[in-house]
């Protein structure tokens, strides 16, 4: 059942990604990303990590998509067919497929034997107990680094007077 | 389930972001691709606290820093792009060399 909707997914993903990097039109590229996104908010969902799906439905779907759409937008991006690769196309094309050789290789030869089992139920208030107890220092200063994060975006953007 | 394909799919949608960062001269399409690549780590570590079956859950709490953190990257990231729109009219990164040696 699992790998079934994993086989599924997988597919989707790599389907989506692919015209993602391929795609002529940029907001297709947009939805395309969408499409990845999607993907794996279910397979989180699938290996048992609710929370972490959820907040990638929230955060990516809801907003970083959104967000993307609206800087195509502001750029003035020209939508429909146009040429969108630089020069260094094949040159990129055979460093990502040897990565994808090389990592694919090692973990194949590392990880034949093991299996998942989805034995283990997860439950979210374990999760924001284990965040606000043991890694709360961790949290915290992720919050400060997105406040900073955000301060400096709007100064960037910001017109000069 | 073998935890070698969900490894492989993952290194896949890695080496796709790469492409598509070396690849594209739009500069919200290579941010696009940072995501890519930025979804690739989440979706390792989430499986590796399945697959080592964690107590405290580090690896999903790792996945939503990692998610935070592309928020803000993002964020500023959008930023550039739309100040460097504004000073060149353009958002193509083979045309923005002024940094370049």
């Amino acid at each position: 059942m699992q790998q079934v909707v994993f086989g599924i997914v997988a597919a989707l993903i790599v389907f989506a990604a692919v015209r993602l990097v391929t795609t002529r039109n940029l907001v297709h590229g947009a939805l395309y990303l969408l499409g990845v996104l999607a993907g794996a908010a279910i397979l989180f969902l699938l290996f048992l990590a609710e929370f972490v799906a959820w907040v990638q439905v929230l955060v990516y779907i809801g907003a970083v998509v959104v967000l993307l759409l609206f800087g195509l937008m502001l750029t003035r991006a020209p939508i429909g067919k146009m040429v969108l690769d630089s020069q260094t196309r094949p040159l990129a094309a055979v460093v990502s497929l040897a990565i994808f050789g090389i990592t694919s290789t090692i973990i194949w030869k590392t990880f034949k034997g093991q299996t998942i089992h989805f034995a283990k139920p997860n439950t979210i208030d374990t999760l924001g107990t284990a965040i606000f107890t043991r890694y709360v220092l961790p949290f915290e200063i992720v919050s400060v680094v997105l406040l900073a994060a955000l301060v400096g975006a709007v100064v960037l953007a910001r017109k000069e007077e | 389930m073998p935890v070698a394909w969900v490894l492989i799919l993952s290194s896949f949608l890695f080496s796709v972001g790469i492409y598509g960062v070396l690849a594209r001269r739009n500069a919200v399409l290579v941010l696009m691709s940072i995501e890519l690549m930025l979804n690739a780590a989440n979706i390792n570590f989430v499986v590796f606290n399945l697959l080592l079956h964690s107590i405290s859950y580090i690896g999903q709490i790792f996945a939503l820093f990692i998610i935070t953190i592309a928020a803000a990257e993002l964020g500023v990231g959008l930023a550039i792009v739309i100040l460097i729109f504004r000073n060149r009219s353009t958002v193509s990164i083979d045309e923005v060399s002024l940094m370049k040696w």
